[in-house]
């Protein structure tokens, strides 16, 4: 049963994925992309990590891609906007994530029973086992996070400004 | 019921979901897709943690996690601020026209 649920998931997020690439027209790239990252939660949800989940789902397809739809809507991209690379070039860039796809396989094969299982405890993906560390051991990477975040939103906000003339 | 599905299923997925992120990256010329693409690289990273986190029971890498996504949040704000500036300029979001960095 879980394991149906895990190929489930794990086609319909490659599938999404796949088709977030070869898609024509933006806003179905965006939207796909919302598929991929719901599937990802699932994933999220069958690891045990529920916190995680929901964050993604509130951080991704909550806040990041109506980012994404906002300014495709804004910039009014469409089909006939979209400019496309040559046939050549198309080619290409398929054989070389080939050649990173191998690069993978080959590192990861062997790996199969290399992680010793450990006896299962099942709250570490809880709000409170994750607030936990996160406040104690993780704390001052917390704190600068929340530099990071205040000094993204004055970048963007002065990058968004219009020039003077 | 986590322990059900072998680990290395969810190297497979992850390796398959960077891969594809890799090609939207190349294959593409529209700016936006291929921060999306950018995206996916992120959030196959982030699913690897988290599988190594919970086979391994070590809350470390669920806060990396975390961590991931804000850095993530941080830089879609500021990525597409700097799309719109230069769509503002130069009326286009295909990267072949980016490529001088000036004009």
């Amino acid at each position: 049963m879980t394991l149906n649920l895990f190929y489930f998931l794990s086609f319909l997020a490659i599938m999404s994925a796949i088709m977030v690439v070869l898609s024509k027209n933006p806003v179905y790239s965006v939207l796909y992309l919302i598929i991929t990252f719901f599937c990802i939660a699932g994933h999220y949800m069958l690891m045990n990590a529920q916190f995680l989940a929901i964050v993604h789902i509130i951080v991704y397809a909550g806040a990041i891609m109506v980012l994404f739809l906002y300014v495709i809507m804004l910039l009014n991209l469409n089909k006939e906007s979209e400019p496309h690379k040559s046939t050549l070039q198309k080619i290409a860039a398929t054989i070389c994530a080939g050649l990173v796809m191998i690069v993978l396989v080959g590192s990861l094969k062997g790996t199969e029973g290399m992680i010793q299982q450990q006896p299962a405890a099942a709250d570490i993906g809880l709000v409170k086992a994750l607030g936990k560390v996160m406040f104690t051991k993780f704390l001052l990477p917390f704190e600068i996070t929340s530099v990071l975040l205040l000094a993204a939103m004055v970048g963007a906000v002065m990058l968004g400004k219009p020039e003077k003339r | 019921m986590i322990k059900t599905i072998p680990l290395d299923y969810y190297l497979w997925l992850a390796a398959t979901l960077f891969t594809i992120g890799v090609l939207g990256v190349l294959y593409r010329r529209n700016a936006i897709i291929i921060f999306m693409c950018i995206e996916l690289m992120l959030n196959a990273v982030n699913l690897l943690l988290v599988a190594f986190s919970t086979y391994l029971n070590d809350a470390s890498g669920q806060v990396f996690v975390f961590f991931i996504m804000a850095v993530a949040a941080a830089e879609v704000a500021v990525g597409l601020a700097i799309l719109v500036m230069m769509y503002r300029n130069t009326k286009s979001v295909d990267i072949n026209i980016l490529n001088r960095l000036k004009w």
